[in-house]
């Protein structure tokens, strides 16, 4: 099949629509994805707006929902918003801190009709969870998972491994069997936006994979059936890059608080889009017809190594706004790649820190949270620089 | 936990049911009807769905391998409706009520 994008080749539908209804957020996660110019991007989609899009998503065969920030918590209609989304037939998915929920308000999203919550931890001790979330939130979001469990969800739980975190796979799997979980997402950082600064602080050493790894695998084997643990290994340890987003404007579409479709929720930082907002232009257009969502569509528009690659269709080149930060070009491979000619500065960086780490050199460096007041004052001294 | 029965074997007077936390329906833009649940889809043949239908917690396996039956009396339904069931166990589609 043809994925070229014109109107007369048929391009998959929008599977999973992510709206991301907020950039505002109680927590100060140092490996948040939302961009760091986030203080910039404070006007936020009305509710009309979003029922408009979800409606004509779902037209368009979008079937999973996810709702997530910033803390979507923080939007007073998403219970009007929720109950819209389920009358449409979507799958309807809350990712949460599980900050600014109480159980009346599980309840309420429950007759709203949402589906699933997603309940984020940032640890599995109270001390290095409030630690990296920058504010007490343990104590709740246990309250919160049980909840959830209580007023009948699917309980998912989602853990965002890092340096800090990957040594206690073994306590965080531990803490999920005690709230009974459902499923448990051991997800790996992924490094953009607030992340991508902090990476020093973040990208985890080589033992200490191999140990979260056979960690898993035994609770895996263990819980069969009773529990799925998802667990993979972060790109920066492989030497093949992985199938980002599926491909680019396959099955995922992001829509920003500010409404810009993104292909993926990091994409805002690709210089050369033309970034559509929801407000100007129909989601059909968005998606089928718009020059950004064709950009990195099939094959076409890359470069060595990868044109010529036998295993191009395999992982479509890898992740366009990874090559972007890492190489300043979308259009070249992901240096995951080993076929990369960047692959070797990656690989210097993972095992400069696995050789430091542990060591003041590397742990006492700052350490960027995620808020406003710090993306002010990125955004201030990236106007200096410029100017 | 996912599948506190997860042992359990099917029966005949089992009355399977879609999972609670699963979603079963049709979906016009696929063309077939699917199993939806946390962050997940699964598109499902004719077959599966004719019998998921009727796992709707108002049948027993008997009941389904009869109905169906019926409605295909030139096949011999019984065990690719069994074994069809006991997957769809596995998987977490359906609980066991």
């Amino acid at each position: 099949m043809k994925m070229d994008g014109s109107n007369t080749n048929k391009v998959n539908p929008p599977l999973w629509l992510l709206a991301e209804l907020t950039y505002a957020c109680p927590l100060q996660c140092p490996y948040c994805s939302n961009p760091v110019e986030m203080a910039n991007f404070k006007k936020e989609l009305s509710t009309e707006d979003w029922i408009r899009v979800m409606r004509e998503a779902r037209k368009m065969g979008s079937t999973q929902l996810g709702f997530s920030g910033g803390e979507p918590l923080t939007r007073p209609d998403l219970e009007e918003l929720i109950a819209e989304a389920r009358q449409l037939g979507y799958y309807t998915n809350l990712i949460t801190s599980g900050v600014g929920m109480d159980e009346k308000r599980v309840k309420a999203f429950k007759q709203a009709g949402l589906d699933h919550i997603q309940v984020s931890f940032q640890a599995s001790s109270a001390d290095l969870n409030n630690f990296i979330a920058g504010t007490d939130a343990f104590e709740h979001k246990l309250e919160m998972a049980r909840a959830v469990k209580k007023h009948g969800y699917p309980m998912v739980l989602c853990f965002v491994l890092h340096r800090q975190n990957e040594p206690y796979v073994r306590e965080i799997l531990d803490l999920a069997v005690s709230l009974d979980a459902d499923y448990v997402e051991l997800a790996t950082t992924q490094y953009y936006g607030w992340a991508f600064h902090n990476k020093d602080y973040l990208i985890p050493t080589r033992e200490q994979l191999t140990n979260a790894e056979t960690v898993a695998k035994e609770f895996q084997e263990k819980l069969k059936g009773k529990m799925k643990i998802f667990y993979v290994i972060p790109d920066y340890f492989e030497d093949r890059p992985k199938k980002c987003m599926d491909g680019w404007g396959a099955i995922f579409l992001t829509i920003t608080p500010d409404g810009l479709a993104l292909p993926c929720h990091a994409a805002r930082q690709l210089p050369g889009l033309e970034l559509p907002n929801v407000q100007d232009h129909s989601i059909d257009w968005i998606w089928n017809d718009s020059p950004d969502f064709n950009k990195f569509r099939g094959l076409d528009w890359m470069k060595e190594p990868c044109r010529t690659c036998p295993e191009k269709e395999k992982d479509l080149g890898g992740c366009r706004c990874q090559a972007f930060m890492l190489t300043g070009d979308a259009t070249n491979a992901d240096p995951v790649c080993s076929k990369s000619p960047h692959h070797q500065s990656l690989v210097d960086t993972v095992e400069d820190i696995g050789r430091i780490a542990g060591t003041p050199e590397l742990e006492e460096r700052p350490v960027l949270f995620r808020n406003m007041q710090n993306s002010k004052t990125i955004i201030k001294a990236s106007e200096l620089e410029r100017a | 936990m996912l599948n506190d029965d997860v042992n359990q074997k099917l029966t005949l007077e089992i009355i399977p049911k879609i999972a609670s936390s699963h979603r079963f329906q049709w979906e016009e833009v696929q063309d077939c009807h699917v199993i939806l649940y946390p962050e997940g889809m699964v598109k499902l043949g004719d077959s599966s769905a004719e019998i998921l239908k009727l796992c709707d917690g108002g049948n027993d396996v008997s009941a389904i391998i009869k109905t169906l039956q019926q409605q295909y009396p030139d096949a011999d339904l019984d065990n690719d409706i069994k074994k069809f069931l006991e997957v769809a166990h596995e998987n977490g589609w359906i609980q066991y009520k």
